[in-house]
This record gives C-alpha cells, sequence and structure tokens, in this order.
C-alpha cells in the first residue's frame, strides 16, 4: 500500500455542472487517515463534492487541494466508489479487480491471485468467474468494493456504497472496510443517507447543504442531535 | 405452430416455388412477364455443375474475395479508428467531420470515375469503392456508440489510475463494439453491392465481371449462377461478420439466452 492517506481540502469551492450551481462556497478538511462521513438531503452536492476530490470535476470557483496540491485531474490515489455499477460489463468480477492492479502497477504473473484474495474478501470468490450481469445488484457493489481497495488508493471517495445491499451483507462489508483500512491507512469521504452507519464508520460527520456545511458531528456524535441536524435542513425521513 | 412441422412447412415453401420456376419456364410462359428465354431451375443448376470444374470460377470467387476483403479490412480499421478519433477529440472532430459530411452522400459507386482516374491498376480502384462503400456505415455506427457510452466506466478506470490510452484500449474499443458490428454488417452489405458493379463496370475479371459477361454473350443460366453465387458470398461473409460479433459481446445483457 501507498503509505498514509490523503489530505484533501475545499477552500471556499462552489460546484456545479454546466452554469448549474450545486454548493457554493464550501469549505472542507479531512486529515490524512481520517473517515469523514457526509450526510445531507439529495441534491445537496454530496456525490459533486466527491467528483471534485477524484479530480472527475473542476470546481467553477475557490480550490480543492488533495495534500495542499490543486486537484486538477484523477489520480490512483483517489478512487471513487460509484452507488451504481461501474463495473466494466465485459470483464468478469476476477478481471475487473485484476484491471485495478494492472493500473496500480501489480506484475500480471500475481494479479490473478490477488483478485481472487480479494474477491475472497468481499465473499465472492466463488463467482470469481461470472460476468457482471451474472451478478446480483449487492454483489456487483462487493466486486466494486473488492476493485476500489485492491487499487490501494490513498484517498477512498464512497458514493452510497452499500445502499444495495441487504443489512447482512452491509455490516460485513462495513467491517472489512475498518479491516482493510486498520492495515493501509487511507483517508475516507463516504457519502450515506445512513445515519447509523454514518455513527458507525465515521471519525467525523458533517451535514452538508447547499451553502456548505450546515453541521458538523465530531465521533462519537449522538444519533438524536445528528437527525436534528438533518430534519432542521430536509423534511425527509433520513 | 407445431414446432416439428415447421420445418417440413418451410422446405415445402422452397421446392413449390422451385417448381412452379421449372414449370413456367419449360411451358415458355408469355403473360405479362415473358418466360421464354428465361432459363429453369435445371438449366442453371447444369451450367453450375459445368462451371465448377473450370479453374476460371474459382479464380473469379478468389478475386472477388480478395477485392472484398482487402476493402473491408481498410473499412473497417480506417472507421473505427476515425470514428473514436472525431467522436473524443474536438480536433480530429473539427478537422475531420466536415470532409466526411460532404463525401458521405456520394455513392459510393459514382466514385468509378474518380477511381479511374486516381489509381494506377484497375485492382486499386475497385478496392477503393469497396472501401469507401463499407467505410461510412463502420464510420458513423463507431461515432454513435462512442457517444453513447456511459460516462461512469470511463470515469471508474480514470480515478483508479487510467489514463488516456487506458481509457481507450480498456473503456471506449470494448464498450462500442456492439455498435461497431452494426456497421460492420451494414458495411458488409453495401460492400459486396459495390464491388460487383465495379467488376461489372470495369473488372477484368471477378464475379461481377462474368455475370455481366455472360449477359453480353447471350448466357442466361450463367447469368443466373453468378448472382447465386453473389448472393451465397454474401450470405456467408455477413454470416462470419455476424458470429465474430456475436463472439465477441458475449457480455451483453440480450445474449443470456443465446
Amino acid at each position: 500500500m501507498s503509505g498514509d492517506g490523503l489530505v484533501l481540502r475545499a477552500e471556499d469551492a462552489t460546484l456545479g455542472y454546466g452554469g448549474r450551481t450545486v454548493v457554493e462556497g464550501l469549505g472542507l478538511d479531512v486529515a490524512a487517515g481520517e473517515i469523514l462521513v457526509v450526510l445531507g438531503p439529495s441534491g445537496c452536492g454530496k456525490s459533486t463534492l466527491l467528483r471534485a476530490f477524484a479530480g472527475l470535476l473542476p470546481a467553477v470557483s475557490g480550490r480543492v487541494l488533495a495534500d495542499g496540491e490543486p486537484v486538477t485531474g484523477t489520480s490512483a490515489d483517489r478512487a471513487l466508489m460509484f452507488q451504481d455499477d461501474a463495473l466494466l460489463p465485459w470483464r468478469t468480477a476476477r478481471r475487473n479487480v485484476e484491471l485495478a492492479l494492472a493500473l496500480r502497477g501489480v506484475p500480471r504473473g500475481e494479479r490473478r491471485a490477488a483478485a481472487v484474495r480479494w474477491l475472497d474478501r468481499v465473499g465472492l470468490g466463488d463467482a470469481a468467474g461470472r460476468l457482471p450481469r451474472e451478478l446480483s445488484g449487492g454483489m456487483r457493489q462487493r466486486v466494486q468494493l473488492a476493485r476500489t481497495l485492491a487499487a490501494g488508493p490513498r484517498a477512498i471517495l464512497m458514493d452510497e456504497p452499500f445502499g444495495a445491499l441487504d443489512a447482512q451483507t452491509r455490516a460485513s462489508m462495513q467491517r472489512l472496510l475498518l479491516d482493510v483500512l486498520a492495515d493501509a491507512p487511507a483517508t475516507v469521504v463516504f457519502v450515506t443517507h445512513d445515519v447509523d452507519e454514518a455513527l458507525l464508520l465515521g471519525h467525523r460527520v458533517v451535514v452538508l447543504g447547499a451553502a456548505g456545511v450546515a453541521a458538523e458531528f465530531p465521533a462519537p456524535a449522538s444519533r438524536d442531535e445528528v437527525l436534528a441536524a438533518l430534519g432542521a435542513r430536509t423534511k425527509e425521513v433520513v | 405452430m407445431n414446432g416439428l412441422l415447421r420445418w417440413p412447412v418451410r422446405l415445402a415453401s422452397l421446392l413449390a416455388a422451385l417448381a412452379a420456376w421449372q414449370l413456367v419456364t419449360a411451358a415458355d410462359l408469355r403473360l405479362w412477364v415473358r418466360f421464354d428465354r428465361f432459363p429453369g431451375p435445371l438449366d442453371v443448376v447444369h451450367e453450375f455443375a459445368r462451371q465448377i470444374e473450370h479453374g476460371q470460377f474459382w479464380q473469379d470467387i478468389a478475386q472477388s474475395l480478395t477485392r472484398i476483403l482487402s476493402g473491408f479490412v481498410l473499412a473497417a480499421v480506417l472507421g473505427v479508428a476515425l470514428g473514436v478519433a472525431t467522436a473524443r477529440s474536438k480536433w480530429a472532430g473539427d478537422l475531420l467531420q466536415p470532409l466526411f459530411e460532404v463525401a458521405r452522400p456520394i455513392p459510393a459507386i459514382a466514385l468509378v470515375p474518380v477511381a479511374i482516374l486516381l489509381f494506377p491498376a484497375n485492382e486499386q480502384g475497385i478496392v477503393f469503392i469497396t472501401f469507401a462503400a463499407a467505410f461510412f456505415p463502420v464510420l458513423v455506427s463507431t461515432r454513435h456508440a462512442v457517444k453513447a457510452l456511459p460516462v461512469v466506466w470511463e470515469d471508474a478506470v480514470r480515478t483508479l489510475g487510467g489514463g488516456r490510452w487506458r481509457v481507450l484500449a480498456q473503456v471506449v474499443l470494448p464498450g462500442v463494439l456492439p455498435g461497431v458490428f452494426g456497421g460492420l454488417s451494414i458495411g458488409m452489405g453495401v460492400a459486396w453491392i459495390c464491388v460487383i458493379s465495379a467488376e461489372m463496370i470495369s473488372g477484368d475479371f471477378g464475379v461481377g465481371y462474368r455475370t455481366w459477361q455472360a449477359y453480353t454473350i447471350v448466357d442466361y443460366p450463367g447469368v443466373l449462377v453468378g448472382m447465386a453465387v453473389i448472393g451465397l458470398l454474401g450470405w456467408l461473409t455477413s454470416a462470419a461478420v455476424e458470429l465474430a460479433g456475436r463472439r465477441l459481446t458475449r457480455w451483453l445483457p440480450g445474449e443470456e439466452r443465446s
């Protein structure tokens, strides 16, 4: 694994798509090795923030920094795990993970065994030879987790990664994520709608609104406090 | 309809058509359409049996196949390459797209005079026309397939550290294959139309040339043999493209049942 986690920072950042501003004047610091969970109503810019950190979306104004350097494009240091299916459909589960290993520079001869090890860790060792269309949505999401972790990034940006999983699998994936992070420290920015998941995983929880960070809770935060902060901004039940 | 009954019905339909053809030609029927000089299926079969004994028949087939495959492979390679380039690069799009839009409406067969003027040998001209016919369907379908590619695949590979060439090799090229094969199938069809027409106009060998020559020497069974051979070759090459396409795009959701 490639050292410690990245330090991520958004400085007075305004983010949006083609003239439509999603979030304005956002200031946010993520420390190296921290797990920051981002909550907020739909459309408040949680995914947009992840895309900006990943280097897929340049800031309209303000700055987005990784280890103090402006983010100008994507990098193997900052992997994004998508909420919907981002596996390459013509590659089997194993070959999807192998791609991440290849991009990381793992020699050809070692990729296969390493990919199967990662699939074993997400409980899909038996499904290594299957194509994404032969897997359920939850299984595909687990393959994506294996692929993202196999890349060994210094920052993992996760966009509601476990939303499609059943409660039990979700719990084991959360444990796996924490296990992997214990071996290979990385900075995590984790977007979710699930307050319990936020409190379980996060070192710190922020609630995002259209004008940036609306509320912030260092762990251990109380569930009621977080719910109240969300309830104050939205009418939806989280 | 009962599954067992379907094949005999299909076969009977073909045989009935052949029998009707034999009857109207044997009776020298002259209604509004005239069958008195039209060869019957038996004449065609005899002529076919005579021709396959001669080396010339096979030489013509080899000649036409060489022409169509050279033109088609050139069109496939350049069509995919330039389709991807014009869809993904603003520069390539602005430089090449206007040229393609101007040249595309010209039927490839109308390029025969251009080919005769441009190329030192007949052979190259015919390959050029075949290429021109197959190129545009491949180009256009590739361009559309690139534009329709889900962005998330590319984003995923880029955030795993993949650069421009990785994305091209691992995402774009495999991802556009289903669309490209649509263009290749159409391209193969029009390539046959054009290679046969070009041979009829300016060839000195080939199935198209031989078919036209049979007509000029009033060898009507020979004309029909030529047509049947063209149909058969066209069917075989299209089936080969189709088969390759299905092999390479097994991952598509619709392929699960086949």
